[in-house]
């Protein structure tokens, strides 16, 4: 049995977890206040995922660069991959929030979708 | 050919070159940075001195009293902010008053109008900060504050108008007599001149022992000093020195012209020409030392530190004049304290050397007046609104904390030799001085900067060389 | 000169709202300035996620949240200048405003609310020895270069300063290609949310220095590197724990300080502790009509109380528009003071006639206090006495209370809050 301290990156509050383990597996998840605690305990010690935040350039815009997210969390070991790929990338005005900017990217199913709204 | 060549385009390079332009003459200067008041004349008390701290007779004291006189009228003529705040220097100790009584004494040999020495009532009138030790003081109501930038600034535009040549990024290598004045090899190419004046700062003993067999040294002594915040800024209102005795070397608390406290200097000589970086310990002592003449100082308010070098030289005397050894070539060295105040006084005597040697005559045409970058907090409501109409860039302000436009900041490029950096746009317009620190306004400065100058952001610095602010774009390096 | 019933000094995340809840309590003419190109102040360049948990019930990007509330003033038809910066404010609430359009120009307002949001320490407020090369920034500074104009501040980062800024911006340098070698914090403690030092430094592997600071910066024209040393219990550097770094870029996380220059001017009374004005329930300054609410009256750290403070504001701007001095008033005033361990209270002062059912009383510790009670105290009498398991300086607290409770106590004068031992 193994016991794994993590804090949780749910929400601000940043509750400790303890999870634990029994041959990869996880036995229990305590510590958190929610249930979304709960859920990124047992992903972060099987599969740890991120949300990546960004930017891209805008041509034609108002201004010059647009905010952008994944839509969902994407594997920790892909973001670097992510952002790679959003380096050669530009949109033309006008943007609006939820666009997609790119579709699945990295091969990771998840899309990248703008976060604000540019004339 | 030139008829002079000017080394160092600081305030005593600048006074020279304005003087001098009231003659029909080729001049140029040459200045290894990328503007005028790069070195030790950015980085300074910014002190008119009254005169009554150089030594009797000397060479200093002559040029003190002489520049403070003319600096009144100067700041007119060529538009910079100047104030004759009065100074007082402080004693702190009974037994310390026959140092208070001989620096008197000096100054009245040394021609200081309105001198007085202040007793313990007087001086707390005239000062309540003023620490509660501080016995008596020397007041000197012709000692004053200015904008060193701006006077700097102002004398090198007005020479400029004049027809004196300033060459930037031009870093003077060798020197070599040749058969009727000079050769002046540099980064940018060679140069010949019959007259050369060395005002070249920390550097000029380097030339003139080029050029000499009787040596000359040059120690650079570093002032650290501290800036405080306008809210600061009538914590006193004279400039209070401390009377140095066997208690050391106080430091000096100022008002500024433009409003701030300033505190320094220390005195730390150094061997690195280019070692302007403050250290704890200087730091420290700055802090420490301010208290000592003026009580509750807010050092809470401190918005920056910087620190200057000055071109002390062994003798501690200004050396200006024709070297024996090396005709044509006119020394204008060790021009450190009071040579911001002296500098009005300096160029007038370089100019009157030059003029006899040379017989040069006076141009009809000399253009005696200069305007600095217009300040629309200066005009009344209505030459404001009027303004803005006619030039829509005066209604957008780019520094937040000193009010400055954009305006003010596309004057301030588009003059001749006018500010090519964020440095540059920040002594001429006051833009990034303020408590911010340039936080807010320099990424609006710098695109400004960019399209008025036709560069990317990547060339844009922060004072030219290799001072870029930004050094790619996002990813590029992934 | 124009005139409008409520004038919004700032169109960030607490403008906004304070314009949407003034216009949902019934006043028509409101008007922001705006001195960006854009609403949103900040948030626009706060491209992480992490913001509307409390509002929207959903974690949303600096952008999007901001989103939300310019929807809502746009269909609320709230009017508003951009690129104008206000100059000054009279104390008759003649607010003076420039932009190029207009030039110089003079608003009467009947109600002023203050949300001009706040600035960053710069490196010359911490006095940190040097040279004065290029390559210092505010973190702030280089998250605008990076975010909003599409720039590298530079490739080798160091940070000084563990608060979210700090800790944001070295994951921000990461994912566009820089190296953030160490973030350096002053204190024994990270000023940040421990979610930030999971997700934004043990991520990347990025260590994170406690008790220490920058002594000295090497590079006469552009940063070269910088010395970090080891600090002692008082902040003062320990010799003999010197480290080089080498590194082009120093972001600097050190402190947010409320921009309250127009406050001053206008005689506006300021709390020295936050910075910010001394506000009553009504989130109202000494100046009758004047409110204030935001970073302006003290730095958050979640927007999501930024956006509710601001809709209290709003909706009291309004009230005071409408009955002006027909306004409810107890005639006696509860002052609250805090002490051990209680830094300020946001507001500091109460008059129980004018208070909603419940208020909101926001606080900040001095220091981090674990297994402790948060105290407050009508008169001699404790009232209130929550056990926390831990409170911070970086995390702003509250306390609520309830206008029924405060009536019983008429002759109340002072309310004491501190924190009290386990």
């Amino acid at each position: 049995m193994e016991e794994r301290r993590l804090t949780c990156i749910g929400c601000p509050m940043g509750c400790p977890l303890v999870v634990t383990m029994d041959g990869g597996e996880v036995v229990s998840v305590t510590g958190n206040t929610c249930k979304r605690g709960e859920i990124y305990g047992r992903k972060e010690v099987t599969n740890p995922t991120r949300i990546v935040t960004s930017t891209v350039r805008v041509s034609g815009g108002s201004i010059d660069m647009v905010s952008v997210k994944t839509k969902e969390d994407i594997p920790k070991g892909k973001i670097f991959d992510c952002v790679k790929a959003l380096k050669t990338v530009e949109v033309a005005a006008p943007v609006h929030i939820g666009d997609v900017i790119m579709k699945d990217v990295a091969g990771t199913g998840v899309d990248v979708v703008a976060t604000k709204n540019v004339e | 050919m030139y008829d002079v060549i000017i080394i160092g385009a600081g305030v005593a390079g600048a006074a020279s070159a304005r003087e001098l332009s009231r003659y029909q003459a080729k001049i140029c200067v040459l200045e290894k940075e990328e503007d005028v008041c790069c070195g030790t004349s950015k980085a300074n008390s910014a002190i008119v001195h009254a005169g009554y701290d150089a030594a009797e007779g000397s060479l200093m004291a002559k040029l003190n009293v002489r520049g403070n006189e003319m600096m009144e009228q100067l700041s007119k003529d060529l538009d910079f902010p100047f104030k004759r705040n009065g100074s007082l220097v402080v004693c702190l100790h009974e037994d310390e008053m026959p140092g208070l009584k001989a620096l008197y004494k000096r100054g009245i040999a040394n021609g200081v109008p309105g001198l007085r020495i202040l007793n313990r009532e007087e001086l707390r009138a005239m000062e309540p900060n003023i620490s509660d030790e501080a016995c008596a003081a020397l007041y000197a109501p012709t000692g004053g504050i200015v904008c060193p930038f701006n006077l700097n600034i102002a004398m090198a535009e007005n020479a400029n108008a004049n027809g004196v040549e300033f060459h930037f990024d031009t870093e003077v290598t060798d020197l070599r007599p040749v058969e009727d004045g000079w050769e002046i090899r540099t980064s940018k190419g060679t140069y010949k001149t019959r007259y050369v004046v060395n005002a070249a700062g920390v550097y000029a003993d380097k030339f003139h022992n080029m050029v000499s067999k009787k040596k000359i040294h040059i120690t650079p002594r570093r002032g650290d000093y501290c800036l405080l915040d306008k809210t600061a800024g009538n914590h006193v209102s004279h400039t209070v020195f401390a009377l140095p005795g066997k208690y050391g070397k106080g430091v000096l608390v100022t008002p500024t012209v433009h409003g701030n406290l300033l505190v320094g200097p220390t005195a730390i000589d150094i061997e690195n020409k280019e070692g302007t970086n403050t250290t704890r310990e200087g730091l420290n002592e700055v802090i420490t030392k301010a208290e000592m003449n003026v009580k509750n100082i807010p050092m809470r308010q401190v918005i920056t530190s910087f620190a200057g070098l000055r071109a002390h030289e062994d003798g501690h005397e200004f050396l200006i004049g024709e070297l024996e050894d090396a005709k044509g070539f006119i020394d204008c060295a060790g021009i450190e304290s009071p040579g911001l105040t002296s500098s009005p006084a300096i160029g007038e005597m370089v100019a009157d050397i030059l003029k006899e040697k040379m017989d040069l005559r006076e141009k009809e045409n000399f253009i005696a007046t200069r305007k600095g970058v217009l300040n629309p907090n200066t005009l009344s409501k209505e030459e404001r609104i009027r303004l803005i109409k006619e030039k829509p860039e005066y209604g957008n302000i780019i520094c937040r904390c000193e009010m400055i436009t954009e305006g003010e900041i596309i004057d301030a490029i588009r003059r001749p030799l006018g500010a090519k950096s964020l440095d540059g746009v920040k002594r001429r317009t006051r833009a990034g001085m303020g408590r911010c620190q340039a936080g807010f306004c320099s990424p609006r400065t710098m695109e400004i900067l960019a399209r008025e100058c036709h560069k990317s952001m990547f060339e844009i610095t922060k004072s030219g060389g290799n001072s870029q602010i930004v050094k790619g774009i996002n990813k590029d390096s992934l | 000169m124009k005139s409008y019933d409520i004038v919004i000094i700032g169109g960030g995340p607490a403008g906004l709202a304070a314009a949407v809840s003034a216009k949902k309590n019934g006043i028509e003419s409101i008007l922001i300035l705006e001195r960006d190109r854009e609403l949103g102040g900040i948030l626009n360049q706060c491209i992480h996620n992490g913001f509307g948990l409390h509002t929207f019930k959903e974690e949303l990007t600096g952008p999007e949240y901001a989103g939300r509330f310019i929807k809502q003033a746009e269909e609320l038809n709230i009017e508003y200048k951009l690129n104008t910066m206000v100059m000054d404010i009279s104390e008759q609430k003649i607010v003076t405003a420039m932009n190029r359009e207009e030039g110089l120009f003079e608003i009467q307002a009947k109600a002023v609310i203050l949300a001009m949001g706040c600035r960053e320490r710069s490196r010359g407020a911490l006095n940190i020895p040097g040279y004065r090369p290029a390559g210092i920034f505010s973190a702030g500074t280089a998250q605008r270069l990076v975010n909003i104009e599409g720039y590298m501040p530079g490739r080798e980062v160091v940070i000084l300063g563990s608060g979210d800024i700090g800790l944001i911006m070295a994951r921000r340098m990461t994912l566009e290609g820089a190296k953030v070698k160490v973030v350096a914090e002053l204190m024994p403690y990270s000023g940040g949310l421990k979610r930030n030092i999971v997700q934004c430094l043990d991520d990347y592997g990025i260590p994170l220095k406690l008790s220490h600071t920058v002594v000295d910066i090497k590079g006469k024209e552009r940063l070269e590197g910088i010395t970090l040393a080891q600090v002692d219990g008082k902040g003062k550097p320990i010799p003999g724990t010197e480290e080089e770094y080498s590194c082009d870029t120093l972001l600097l996380s050190v402190g947010l300080i409320p921009e309250n220059e127009i406050s001053r001017g206008m005689g506006v009374d300021m709390n020295p502790v936050t910075s910010g004005p001394k506000v009553n329930e009504s989130l109202e300054t000494n100046i009758e009509g004047v409110f204030a609410c935001g970073n302006v009256l003290h730095v958050h750290d979640l927007v999501d109380f930024v956006s509710e403070e601001a809709a209290i504001a709003g909706k009291n701007a309004a009230s005071y528009v409408k009955q002006g001095e027909n306004r409810p008033s107890g005639g006696h005033e509860i002052v609250l003071n805090p002490i051990e361990g209680v830094r300020y209270t946001v507001p500091g002062i109460i008059d129980p006639a004018r208070m909603d059912e419940e208020l909101t009383v926001r606080f900040r510790v001095g220091g981090v206090y674990k297994n402790c009670y948060v105290s407050a105290y009508f008169g001699d009498e404790r009232v209130i006495h929550r056990k926390r398991p831990v409170v911070a300086p970086g995390e702003m607290e509250e306390l609520k209370l309830k206008k029924a409770d405060l009536l019983k106590y008429p002759d109340l004068e002072t309310i004491t809050v501190k924190i009290e031992e386990a």
